[in-house]
């Protein structure tokens, strides 16, 4: 993911996870995009990602989903898995980033 | 009557099955290549499968010379489980997943948010596309936005 921040493109993951949590994933994992919570899930529903019950205990998630907005807030690409064990790539994203102007 | 052998077919056989279910979760989910289409799982399952065949026909084909009758149908019904629970997991359980038909398309004014970040921090789309990237002056740009499930 540093490529793609030397490429000129910003990474942001989102979860129903709190900050907390998030921090905790991003230190492990060593990540170095930004995570944001959406406990209350208004973003993931605003994408229309709401996985309900799917979580622990029957909690509502997103299902996975990417997308590269442009610097006008426009969607540019738009990948949604119908199989969540199957993610987008990588190369994917940063043959994305590289058609960005 | 002399001594019969000990039927290792059969016990390879299961220790493959649950050895291809087990290794996808512990070892093969980590990548691509082996996580998109599990195809190392099914061959080590498909090597169980053969074995575990191989040495039922031992059991009861020349059960003069191998053991096995009781333990082959009981190891095969096991590693058929194994087989099965796995197969249902590729093929159907991850599939599961809602349609999100009113998903932003390309070309869509994407919808803004605002959220709070890893320091409880507010942040929204619109500063995510303005606020300076990384150790440089200037905005991105663009941004990826990576849903994912979380722990909960």
């Amino acid at each position: 993911m540093p490529e793609i921040q030397q490429l000129g493109v910003r990474t942001v993951a989102i979860s129903v996870d709190s900050p907390e949590q998030s921090r905790d994933l991003s230190r492990k994992a060593g990540f170095t995009f930004e995570f944001l919570s959406d406990p209350d899930t208004t973003a993931i529903r605003a994408y229309d990602l709401l996985h309900v019950g799917a979580g622990v205990e029957g909690h509502d998630v997103a299902r996975p989903g990417e997308f590269l907005v442009d610097s006008n807030g426009i969607v540019r690409w738009v990948n949604l898995t119908e199989d969540f064990r199957v993610r987008a790539r990588a190369e994917q994203f940063i043959a994305q980033a590289k058609q960005l102007e | 009557m002399g001594q019969r052998r000990r039927n290792w077919h059969l016990w390879a056989g299961f220790l493959l099955c649950l050895l291809g279910v087990v290794s996808y979760f512990f070892l093969f989910y980590r990548w691509p290549v082996t996580r998109d289409v599990p195809w190392v799982n099914f061959l080590i399952l498909a090597a169980g499968v053969v074995s575990l065949i191989s040495g039922l026909r031992r059991a009861f084909g020349q059960s003069q010379e191998f053991k096995g009758k009781i333990a082959g149908p009981i190891l095969g019904i096991l590693s058929l489980a194994a087989v099965g629970f796995f197969c249902f997991l590729i093929f159907y359980a991850t599939k599961q997943l809602p349609k999100s038909a009113g998903a932003p398309k390309v070309g869509q004014k994407a919808p803004e948010f605002a959220l709070k970040d890893e320091n409880n921090k507010e942040v929204s789309l619109a500063s995510l596309l303005a606020a300076p990237l990384g150790n440089s002056s200037t905005p991105p740009k663009g941004v990826f936005l990576i849903f994912y499930r979380g722990y909960w």
